[in-house]
């Protein structure tokens, strides 16, 4: 069990964290023709966006409330009802996201009570669904705010039902925590239906920033995501499948709403998560598990054998949302690597099963300092670490957010057999790749060794050194 | 920062609208808005000073999000670089121990970095408890005997443009003059000497060296014998922006938002200013005689004639080339302020067609300079938004959309090329050879080959790009229709 050890100093440098109302925001960009709104000033917005839009190369819609001077002294109660209004009459969303900010919360702002305003004096947009979530940037960080968000919308839009358990019995609800990137929910909704079953996947952003070009030239919605009539049904399937412990409130409210039976995976990475979720496929679906299931865990086998030489006992630093550190230093572990480094960005009652002796939470400075310490051989981290790693000298395996200086970074499979096999091939190429640099067996020059003929006293390692 | 003081940045003289209503811009508008607020201008502006220590007070979505992120370069220190914030947590404002944390911060960044200075940039959350930004920033100064310059930004005090300005006054309150500038080795000025050539003084005030750009410029200077002592704020240092009040001119680069620098050196040392660009070769050019004709040294008139002279045959010999390409190319120029002007200044130096630019940003002086170079007929952009450019693409038959990073995706959705002109582009563009660059990504992206293959339809059906979404729906696996109404009614409606 890892002791978690709290922030230490007064300056955070290098912040690994990103806001908590950045990560309500992703979870309403995974929602068809949705777009969330953040109450705060304009910037708040601006920086979210330009985040997105570097990590996913997407347009991003997303909106503000836009508070200045004035509303931020006297109240900006009539900017979320204008707001909204808004952005209902022009765009005509079928959901609007909510999220506060550290403005707007340390103003007073009660965005429950805006909406009911906004109820009262606009019945015209009832068909629109909003969905309001507390997310100060002064709490959490972005896989909290996701799953905050994740809570929210299961509060406004699944039915207080209990009665309709399996009136859809081939599907399968899947509510998946910020960690999973495009290209993971992509493999999973595969995955499900090759075994002929359903999934609704909650929330989806494999079906909104996936990257695909659309027919129509431009709309000011999410093209794509968890289609909202969907999430009303939710109450009606056979099982929900939940990805991350940081969605435990949100499935703790989801089972209690709609008494669909579920099952609650920390993560999907590496051989034992996946056999245990094809299990479950298997009788979930009454079917047997497909030949081709069988041979990628063959194949994910396979790989593990090969790669145990390079990442038996390679020292690896990891720094990321809590979610995503328990997975990736389970999935290390489990072919002998060992995490030497571990860094959240804030607190989580899962960092402490997280597989190593502390972790720290903190910045990137911290990773690159607990790195340098334990002379880590790779890091694991996002973008913003190319520079620590540069500075230790190795290698940087690029996962959580955001990555910016790398393409396709958020169509990457993790999980999976076949996605923990890739991973498995690229860790052990970084390390082929920087053999040497730190383990590498110094050349000893014998003192007696007879120099070559003519070379006088030059050392033999001196090119073009043997002419005096 | 009260609203007095925020009327008082926004009053400036030197500009020429400066009767017009005191808004700054309109309100914005709630649901309806875009850009950035006046955090993300003061520190667009101020971060390029690559020594410097840039301590963010706030909680962490005003630094989480946006450090590191512009394509700004330096010669030596890497400072800037580095993300420092205080990330405020719940604890912290509800106990009132920000303006401890702050000190303890700036304590921290001094001890381990040893910057000459640290500039603290303000944001929405301490600015609404009530932080003492001035009081902390001072006795933090005073007890670790290092500068620490208070830059009090709140975003909601206003747009990024107010925010540039805010960065700048914090300049002149706190930073210029506050050293003289080295004298020059005798050994450089005898060798500039035995040339026949005096050297001059001056300042850059708005050149951010994007993608290191001004590197294609700042040769001819040394060659001109024109010692830049500060640019504010592109690979700048410290102890150059101390040293600003002692230039013989200041040149305004592309952009009014730090007119005000400009305008009180020339109210407490009399330094003359002009305005100029260094894109495009016509714009270049007048830069460079912009500082000739202020400066009383004939011999500087001279050498800068046969300067350009020599650089736009060079130049001109490499782009020709390119401008039977590019000429005849239709443009849609979406970007703010001096560079609607400024810009299509350079594509015309290419024989290209800016069909239409925008001119939110810009002042009745840019749209006089648009009208002056476009013709009367110029179109002017008055909506940016997403679906009005995409209709004004296709109105004016437009070859390729030049604009800010954000309206990029925008057009690559729309299947239509794109060039980055702001902030967070990787190329650089100013100066005679950064003219050749901008011809090539023009050319890379006009005629890529890329736009016919995603235009095409699949040979097999419509041009509808296929949805993945759960549409496939066997009828024994559903009980009821998932209808788009109302879902529920429905439902509940056929149960009873």
């Amino acid at each position: 069990m890892a002791e978690v050890r709290k922030r230490s100093k007064a300056l955070s440098v290098n912040p690994l964290k990103t806001s908590s109302t950045t990560g309500a925001a992703l979870a309403f960009l995974g929602i068809d023709r949705a777009i969330p709104m953040l109450h705060g000033s304009q910037g708040c917005t601006a920086f979210a966006k330009v985040f997105f839009v570097r990590h996913f190369r997407e347009p991003i819609p997303l909106q503000t409330t836009a508070m200045d001077q004035a509303s931020t002294v006297l109240g900006a109660d009539d900017n979320v009802v204008e707001g909204l209004e808004t952005l209902c009459r022009k765009q005509g969303p079928a959901m609007i996201g909510l999220p506060t900010t550290g403005l707007s919360e340390t103003q007073g702002a009660d965005v429950r009570r805006n909406v009911r305003e906004f109820r009262a004096r606009h019945p015209e947009h009832d068909h629109i669904a909003v969905v309001p979530v507390d997310t100060p940037d002064y709490v959490g960080c972005l896989e909290s705010g996701f799953a905050l968000a994740v809570k929210s919308i299961v509060d406004v839009l699944v039915p207080d039902d209990r009665s309709r358990v399996g009136r859809r019995p081939k599907q399968v609800n899947l509510l998946v925590n910020a960690s999973l990137t495009p290209g993971d929910l992509e493999h999973l909704r595969d995955l499900v239906e090759l075994f002929g079953l359903r999934p609704v996947v909650l929330p989806d952003i494999g079906d909104s920033l996936d990257g695909h070009l659309i027919a129509d030239d431009f709309t000011p919605l999410t093209f794509g995501g968890t289609p909202v009539p969907e999430i009303a049904s939710l109450n009606e399937a056979a099982h929900t499948i939940v990805v991350g412990r940081s969605l435990a409130a949100a499935a703790d409210l989801l089972a209690e709403r709609s008494g669909v039976p579920d099952s609650r995976f920390d993560h999907l990475m590496g051989l034992a998560a996946n056999d245990r979720l094809v299990r479950l496929l298997a009788e979930l679906s009454g079917r047997p598990v497909p030949p081709r299931v069988e041979r990628w865990r063959a194949q994910l086998q396979d790989a593990m054998v090969d790669c145990h030489f390079m990442l038996g006992f390679a020292r690896i630093g990891i720094a990321a949302d809590p979610d995503l550190l328990l997975a990736m230093s389970e999935f290390v572990t489990a072919f002998g690597a060992e995490v030497v480094a571990a860094v959240a960005p804030d607190r989580a009652a899962s960092l402490t099963d997280v597989p190593t002796g502390a972790v720290q939470i903190g910045d990137l400075e911290a990773l690159e300092t607990l790195s340098r310490a334990a002379r880590a051989q790779l890091i694991i981290s996002n973008s913003h670490a190319a520079d620590s790693a540069a500075r230790l000298g190795v290698p940087l395996l690029r996962a959580g957010f955001p990555q910016y200086d790398l393409v396709g970074g958020y169509a990457r499979q993790w999980i999976g057999y076949r996605g923990g096999r890739q991973a498995l091939f690229d860790l052990s190429n970084l390390l082929l790749a920087h053999h040497g640099h730190q383990d590498a067996i110094a050349p000893y020059h014998a003192v007696l060794r007879a120099p070559a003929p003519g070379a006088g006293t030059c050392p033999p390692s001196v090119p073009g050194g043997g002419s005096h | 920062m009260k609203p007095s003081d925020v009327s008082a940045l926004l009053d400036e003289p030197a500009c020429s609208h400066n009767r017009k209503s005191k808004s700054g811009c309109a309100k914005p508008k709630p649901g309806a808005s875009a850009g950035g607020c006046a955090f993300d201008g003061a520190q667009i502006a101020m971060l390029p000073i690559a020594d410097v220590a840039h301590v963010v007070h706030g909680p962490i979505a005003c630094a989480g999000s946006s450090w590191d992120n512009r394509g700004t370069r330096t010669t030596g220190p890497t400072l800037y670089k580095i993300g420092m914030t205080t990330d405020l947590t719940e604890q912290d404002v509800v106990m009132g121990r920000s303006e401890k944390r702050l000190f303890h911060a700036i304590g921290q960044a001094i001890d381990s970095l040893h910057p000459p200075a640290v500039f603290v940039y303000n944001t929405c959350v301490p600015a609404l408890i009530g932080d003492d930004l001035d009081a902390v920033c001072k006795a933090a100064a005073r007890h670790f005997g290092v500068p620490v310059v208070p830059i009090d930004c709140a975003g909601f005090y206003g747009t990024k443009n107010l925010g540039n300005r805010i960065g700048a006054d914090a300049m002149v309150r706190h930073v210029i003059g506050g050293r003289e500038p080295d004298p020059l080795p005798d050994a450089v000025v005898a060798g500039y000497a035995a040339r026949g050539i005096r050297i001059h003084d001056v300042n850059l005030i708005g050149e951010y060296n994007i993608a290191g750009e001004f590197w294609h410029v700042a040769p001819l200077f040394d060659e001109l014998g024109l010692r830049i002592l500060c640019t504010l704020s592109g690979d700048a240092r410290y102890h150059e922006v101390q040293t600003m009040h002692r230039a013989e001119v200041n040149m305004m680069v592309c952009s009014k938002a730090m007119i005000n620098v400009a305008r009180k050196l020339e109210d407490s040392y009399g330094t003359p200013w002009f305005e100029g660009s260094f894109y495009g070769i016509s714009d270049m050019s007048a830069a460079l005689r912009g500082f000739a004709r202020i400066i009383d040294d004939p011999s500087l008139g001279e050498r800068t004639e046969a300067l350009i002279a020599r650089e736009e045959a060079r130049v001109g010999g490499l782009l020709a080339p390119w401008r039977e390409r590019l000429s005849g190319k239709r443009v849609l120029l979406n970007t703010g302020g001096v560079k609607s002007w400024s810009v299509v200044s350079a594509l015309q130096d290419l024989g290209m067609d800016v069909v239409a630019t925008a001119t939110k940003k810009s002042t009745e002086e840019d749209k006089a300079r648009i009208r002056e170079l476009m013709g009367p007929e110029a179109k002017m952009i008055t909506d940016g938004s997403a679906r009005a450019l995409l209709d004004l693409m296709a109105e004016l038959d437009a070859d390729i959309m030049i604009a800010g990073g954000r309206n990029l995706y925008t057009a690559l959705k729309a299947r239509l090329p794109f060039l980055d002109i702001n902030q967070e582009r990787e190329f650089g563009y100013a100066g005679y050879q950064g003219m050749v660059e901008l011809t090539r990504q023009l050319a890379l992206t006009i005629e890529s080959p890329v736009w016919a293959q995603v235009r095409s339809p699949a040979p097999w059906a419509s041009s509808e790009v296929a949805s993945r979404r759960p549409q496939a729906r066997d009828e024994d696996d559903l009980i009821l229709p998932l209808d788009d109404a109302p879902a529920l009614t429905i439902m509940d409606a056929e149960v009873a």
